[in-house]
């Protein structure tokens, strides 16, 4: 994968977060492939975030996922230097951020990127509306200027009639949108999000996501978005990066991910997820067979699969798969319910 | 948790009680055959004691042409005393009722009329004792000393709070500050900066300073990460996160740190007067040196009202939640009372009027007269059974033990308990003792640390242990030991010499007082910090609740309980030391004789360099329950 | 940048000073009120207290009268003997109203550093010594002689005199030379310290009223001596010189002719105030009397300094300066 600056929101090549004392020299010598437990019985470091290189296009939602542990966390703060990465190259809007000087840094900070945390971080003897200026506040705004701001983006978030509330006289889902307000509220081109919604209970949470989305699509941001919850990251992403012990072990669509996991561990990951909802008619169409007769419902080859079912119970005959004006294949009962029907569907999937 | 597992590493079935009985009777045998020789008595002619005497002439002759003094410590005198002359002066000027208000106003803006009413109260009451001006003296000297120390000690914390490498590099500096006795750095501080307020405030600062950097450190680092990580997401520069967050957040806790700083230096102030320091300490000391305790009790109270008063001001300050405003009402109330007082100090005299004085020293000396010869018979005969029985004995277990054996027991005994590297300092601690002349009168100050210590451990077992199984007790006792923490050191000595005159007894009995309560907390602690499910699984096993004591609780709180000991030697050989103006004799005994006579001067510095690493070295022999896990608790885990 | 302006500012700082800080510009411990060097009559002195009653009896009637007389305000810092001299070099005492002999003292701070200057003598004459009750004196008569000291140290055994004879001190500030006597008289005895004055009062009250043996160091002038029935021990006879090296002394103490010490400042800017302390001068018993005013008739200093003014006017009338 390469880094193409013109046209990636963020680049990242060979990023590598090494922590403990003798960092530079781990990762000098070939002790840095070791497993994560015996490189930390050798040398006492832990090597949380390795070898890692993607690209996040512009207005995309990038998710990240993986167990706890995994480097999550590390990664996304690697991007603009909250840890110091020990190797590798961060590509933020064209700017190397590697090597940005720390007053460079904080203008990135201050007007680019912005960031939402799991437990807020919020400021307990702050007010809501001057939490959500901080921002503004830091990079020297008049406080008439930021407080108009910071309304305005609260409203954005829901949160109109809170402003003189304190952090602590608010449910945790309203702080997580002070949190977000605050983000929102220097209007940077990228947001990172780490596992902004884990500490909320499963209702908020769901709320949350779909503000995340509506937000989204109103304001347009490129956003890496962190989470070990797989369901999250089906809904929200666009391109899913799972990680595993500090490298990305798979990079794709949640389909591509769902249909083709790269190994047992993301298979593991994905086992659960009913594929009906991911994936789509394109993963299970074939070729008609000789005979089959080609009158039947024209579907896109993006439909989910659950989405077919009901044109599949309309009429007996084979779906027709279509991307575009082409044929892409056929699908009919036998392979839906086969599909449906479980296990032995992952080899079919292979198979196709 | 099998303990014989750990005794017999060799794998062999030898009972775990074989090894230290053997080790015991070998030391035991070597005494025998060996007391009396290789004794290091004392000499007070000793030529270390000489040369340190020397050197301070050449001080006091070299103080006002020597650069070192002439650009650098005397400049330090002058502007610690002149610090300490600006608040002596303000307060001074805003006479007693202008004190009174303020001082009440801010109890006010602190929390409110509740904290305020006792704190005009407290503040009057020094007028009503007759103390007006040595209260104000002394509240001088302990702003000025505050001031600078939290001057010095929250940079130095917030630096150490922030920066990993600056917290490594300062422990140890506290570390050894803080089990230093005060009285250790009378000597060297009178030596560079004289004696008088400037040297007193110093004293104090040193002994104030180290909770500032510690508590501030905590504060800063306590400081949730996520917040501070939020602020640099957002480009704030590395000053805007100090201040608009560290500072805020780590607020409530350093206000502890101010409250702490103030408590130390509260207590320091009865010692800093052996160097001069004005104010209540020198009625203390007067009482002390009449023998009167009603001259001392009048100035000891006021200096506990003065702790209380400061304690609840600083405490309802931390104790505020992280965002609550002071409402208008209480501005208008603080307003007005500090509007008032000063009006009034302006129309009335300066002078507490002598009509609102109540004069108690009479009744006083008549009531610890009365004490004194109608329990004369209790007092001596338990001084007497002390003495006769536990510490003359013990005393000359010491002194007629060959050097080589008391520093090969402590080898043992440290290494046994904290590991090797303690064992070696304290070897080293031990070693230098005898290097410096002091040996027979730390052997004696030892005597009289182990007695006082053994019974603090003995009283805070009992109490501790009580407090943890009952509640009710333990809501009893609390409170107490709360007052009990909060009061100077000194004030301990008062009932100590009104009951026992001036003996080593009396040193013994104050430092008991001094050290149980923090023993029983800890105590307690350890205990009820076992794991529910451990002790209901003894339970559910049919234990009794004895047998729950001996067998789970207890042995699990060991940390707990050594985390005690070393609390209590501590504590215990601060106060025996300070012990040393009351007839504790030894090594506190040539501290003073040392400020008394200028001959002595370097026996004195010497004796106080001694105690700090007979502190050092009981210290270190007592630390493995801080910073080593247990033998035990290392094999299972 | 403010780095560099700070720099320059101490360094501006030090340039200014270069004189240095002497202890002298300290200020002392009132800066407010100015010290006692301001010559005009309302200024302050400060009498160092010594901690034994007859002294204080001395200075509170001098402070009665500077007080009251002259209208100087006075302080009387607690300080013992040897740090009151320190105190005349930092401003911290201006006069020690009682001085016993203390000539390793005079030639540092009169003669080298000149930081004092003597002003004369109390009147007083005072002698320090070794004493038992009365009783033990009639009961062993050969006890007042040091050589038999010896024999009896088991009588004074107590239980922090570590199996020798026990000798009661006082304060550890008080001029002594006990433990050089003890050593070179080859006495089997201890020092055991009592901590003060009223220590020994206190032991020998109890000594006399319970019969309990007691050898004790104390001095006189004293009010004890009107009350309770002393016996002085015989030590060698203090002979011109036997005191002179500390270590080696073997002889009893000498009377002394107590005298006044004040700081070389007071003494040239001290104005009347100064001449009054020159003038000061009474007898053991007007000094014994008020003493015992303090210690046994309830009074405070400056109540039994009221007392005795009122009744001796003649006597103070000739210290006042014209
Ligand atoms: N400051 C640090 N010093 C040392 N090791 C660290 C540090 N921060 C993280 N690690 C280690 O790096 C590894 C990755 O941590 P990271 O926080 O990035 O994981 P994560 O995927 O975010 O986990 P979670 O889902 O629990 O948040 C872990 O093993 C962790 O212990
Ligand atoms: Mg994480």
């Amino acid at each position: 994968m390469r880094v193409s600056p013109d046209s990636a929101a963020i680049g990242v090549e060979g990023l590598w977060k090494i922590f403990g004392p003798k960092a530079a020299k781990v990762l000098a010598c070939d002790d840095r492939f070791l497993e994560p437990a015996a490189l930390r019985e050798k040398t006492g470091c832990t090597a949380a975030v390795r070898d890692v290189s993607f690209d996040v296009r512009p207005g995309e939602v990038f998710v990240v996922m993986g167990l706890s542990g995994s480097g999550k966390s590390t990664l996304v703060r690697c991007l603009t230097r909250l840890v110091e990465p020990t190797a590798g190259r961060v590509v933020i809007g064209g700017e190397d951020v590697g090597a940005a000087t720390p007053a460079r840094l904080r203008e990135l900070r201050r007007h680019h990127v912005s960031m939402v945390f799991q437990h807020f971080g919020l400021l307990p003897h702050r007010r809501v509306i001057d939490n959500v200026a901080y921002g503004l506040e830091v990079q020297g705004r008049p406080r008439a200027e930021r407080h108009a701001r910071a309304a305005e983006i609260l409203s954005l978030v829901g949160l109109d009639g809170h402003a003189d509330a304190f952090p602590d006289q608010l449910s945790g889902g309203m702080q997580q949108r002070v949190g977000l307000a605050r983000a929102l509220a220097v209007d940077p081109q990228v947001m990172l999000f780490d596992e902004p919604f884990s500490a909320l209970d499963p209702l908020i949470r769901r709320d949350m996501q779909a503000e995340v989305i509506r937000l989204h699509r109103e304001v347009g941001k490129t956003m890496v978005f962190i989470t070990h919850d797989l369901s999250e990251a089906l809904k929200l992403g666009e391109r899913i990066a799972i990680m595993r012990a500090g490298s990305i072990v798979q990079l794709g669509t949640p389909e591509e991910l769902v249909g083709a996991p790269a190994d047992d561990y993301v298979a593991d990951f994905v086992r659960d997820v009913p594929r009906s909802h991911v994936l789509s008619l394109r993963w299970i169409s074939r070729p008609p067979e000789p005979g089959e007769p080609l009158d039947g419902p024209e579907l896109p080859a993006s439909t989910v699969i659950k989405d077919a079912i009901a044109a599949a119970s309309e009429s007996s005959r084979p779906i027709r798969v279509v991307d575009g004006d082409e044929l892409v294949g056929v699908v009919d009962r036998v392979d839906l319910l086969t599909f449906l029907s479980g296990q032995d569907t992952g080899d079919t999937v292979t198979a196709a | 948790m099998s303990s014989t597992a750990v005794s017999t590493p060799s794998g062999l079935r030898v009972p775990g009680w074989l090894a230290p009985a053997g080790v015991a009777v070998l030391f035991a045998a070597a005494y025998l055959v060996f007391r009396g020789t290789g004794t290091l008595p004392h000499d007070s002619e000793a030529p270390q004691f000489a040369a340190v005497t020397e050197l301070r002439e050449w001080i006091d002759d070299h103080r006002n042409d020597n650069p070192v003094f002439l650009y650098f410590l005397n400049y330090v005198r002058l502007f610690v005393g002149g610090v300490y002359g600006l608040f002596h002066g303000a307060l001074t000027a805003l006479g007693w009722p202008g004190l009174i208000g303020v001082m009440g106003a801010l109890a006010w803006l602190a929390g409110g009329w509740r904290i305020a009413l006792p704190a005009v109260a407290g503040f009057c009451s020094f007028g009503v004792l007759g103390l007006w001006e040595s209260s104000v003296e002394t509240l001088a000297l302990v702003a000025a000393a505050v001031l600078l120390s939290l001057a010095i000690g929250v940079p130095l914390g917030i630096w150490a709070g922030l920066s990993r490498r600056a917290h490594r590099a300062v422990t140890p500096v506290l570390d050894v500050m803080q089990i230093m006795p005060t009285f250790a750095y009378l000597a060297p501080l009178a030596l560079f900066f004289h004696i008088g307020a400037p040297a007193g405030t110093i004293a104090t600062m040193i002994y104030a300073i180290p909770p500032a950097i510690r508590i501030t450190a905590l504060a800063v680092q306590q400081v949730s990460p996520t917040a501070v990580e939020a602020s640099a997401s957002l480009g704030a520069t590395r000053a805007q996160t100090l201040v608009k967050v560290h500072l805020p957040l780590a607020r409530s806790t350093m206000a502890l740190a101010v409250n702490q700083t103030i408590m130390m230096a509260l207590s320091m102030v009865v010692i800093a007067n052996l160097i001069n320091a004005p104010g209540l300490g020198s009625d203390i000391i007067l009482g002390l040196s009449r023998a009167q305790v009603g001259i001392m009790l009048p100035a000891g109270v006021a200096i506990v009202v003065m702790a209380m008063v400061l304690d609840r001001m600083t405490v309802s300050v931390a104790r505020r939640g992280p965002h609550s405003r002071i409402g208008r009402a209480g501005l208008a109330g603080a307003g007005a009372l500090a509007a008032a007082g000063v009006t009034l100090g302006l129309v009335l005299p300066h002078e507490w009027p002598e009509a609102l004085t109540v004069d108690l020293v009479a009744e006083i000396n008549d009531a610890v007269l009365w004490a004194e010869t109608s329990w004369y018979g209790v007092t001596t005969f338990i001084k007497d059974t002390t003495s006769y029985l536990l510490l003359n004995p013990l005393e000359s277990l010491f002194t007629t033990a060959p050097w080589w054996l008391v520093a090969a027991a402590v080898l043992l005994a440290a290494w046994r308990v904290s590991g090797v590297r303690p064992a070696l300092t304290a070897l080293g601690c031990l070693l230098a003792i005898a290097l410096l002349g002091t040996w027979e009168h730390a052997m004696r100050t030892m005597t009289t640390v182990a007695v006082a210590v053994s019974v603090t451990l003995v009283i805070g077992l009992l109490l501790g242990v009580a407090a943890a199984r009952s509640a009710r007790w333990s809501a009893v006792q609390r409170p107490v030991l709360d007052a009990a923490q909060t009061m100077p050191a000194f004030v301990y000595l008062l009932p100590a010499l009104a009951l026992f005159g001036t003996t080593r007894f009396t040193a013994i009995f104050a430092s008991i007082v001094y050290a149980v309560p923090p023993v029983v907390r800890l105590v307690e602690e350890g205990i009820r910090n076992v794991p529910g499910t451990v002790v209901e699984a003894a339970a559910s096993a049919g234990s009794t609740p004895g047998q729950l004591l001996w067998k789970v609780q207890l042995p699990m709180a060991r940390r707990a309980i050594l985390l005690a000991a070393n609390q209590g030697i501590v504590m215990t050989l601060a106060m025996v030391v300070v012990g040393g103006l009351v007839g504790a004799g030894a090594l506190g005994y040539d501290v003073v004789l040392g400020f008394s006579q200028r001959t002595d001067f370097g026996m004195g510095f010497i004796a106080g360099v001694a105690t700090v690493l007979l502190g050092v070295m009981l210290d270190r022999i007592t630390q493995g329950a801080d910073r080593r896990p247990s033998p035990h608790q290392r094999k299972v885990t | 940048m403010k780095i560099r302006l700070l720099a320059g500012l101490l360094a501006l700082g030090l340039a200014t000073a270069c004189g240095g800080a002497t202890v002298e510009s300290a200020p002392s411990a009132t800066p407010a009120e100015g010290s006692a060097s301001a010559s005009a009559p309302t200024g302050t002195v400060k009498i160092a207290i010594n901690p034994w009653v007859g002294y204080e009896a001395s200075a509170n009637v001098v402070a009665y009268l500077l007080k009251n007389e002259l209208g100087y305000t006075v302080e009387l810092p607690e300080i013992k003997e040897q740090l009151a001299w320190e105190g005349f070099e930092t401003g911290d005492v201006d006069v020690i109203i009682e001085n016993w002999g203390h000539p390793d003292l005079k030639k540092q701070f009169i003669e080298e550093k000149k930081t004092a200057v003597e002003a004369g003598s109390t009147g007083n004459k005072g002698v320090i010594g070794w004493y038992i009750p009365k009783w033990m004196a009639d009961e062993h008569p050969d006890i007042t002689d040091w050589k038999n000291l010896n024999k009896y140290a088991d009588l004074f055994k107590t239980s922090e005199s570590g199996g020798k004879g026990q000798l009661l001190f006082g304060d550890p500030s008080y001029v002594s030379n006990e433990a050089a006597l003890i050593k070179n008289l080859k006495l089997n005895f201890k020092i055991v310290t009592g901590g003060s004055e009223a220590a020994l009062i206190k032991g020998a009250q109890q000594a006399q009223a319970q019969k309990k043996p007691l050898l004790f160091y104390f001095w006189d002038p004293h009010w004890l001596f009107s009350k309770t029935e002393l016996v002085r021990v015989k030590l060698p006879e203090w002979t011109e010189g036997c005191d002179a090296d500390p270590k080696k002394v073997a002889c009893d103490y000498p009377e002394m002719d107590l005298d006044k010490i004040v700081s070389t400042r007071f003494a040239q800017s001290g104005g009347k105030a100064y001449e009054l302390v020159k003038n000061f001068s009474w007898t053991n018993e007007d000094q014994n009397a008020v003493a015992d005013d303090m210690t046994n008739g309830g009074m405070t200093g400056e109540e039994a300094a009221k007392k005795w003014v009122e009744a001796n006017p003649a006597k103070w009338q000739a210290w006042i300066p014209q």
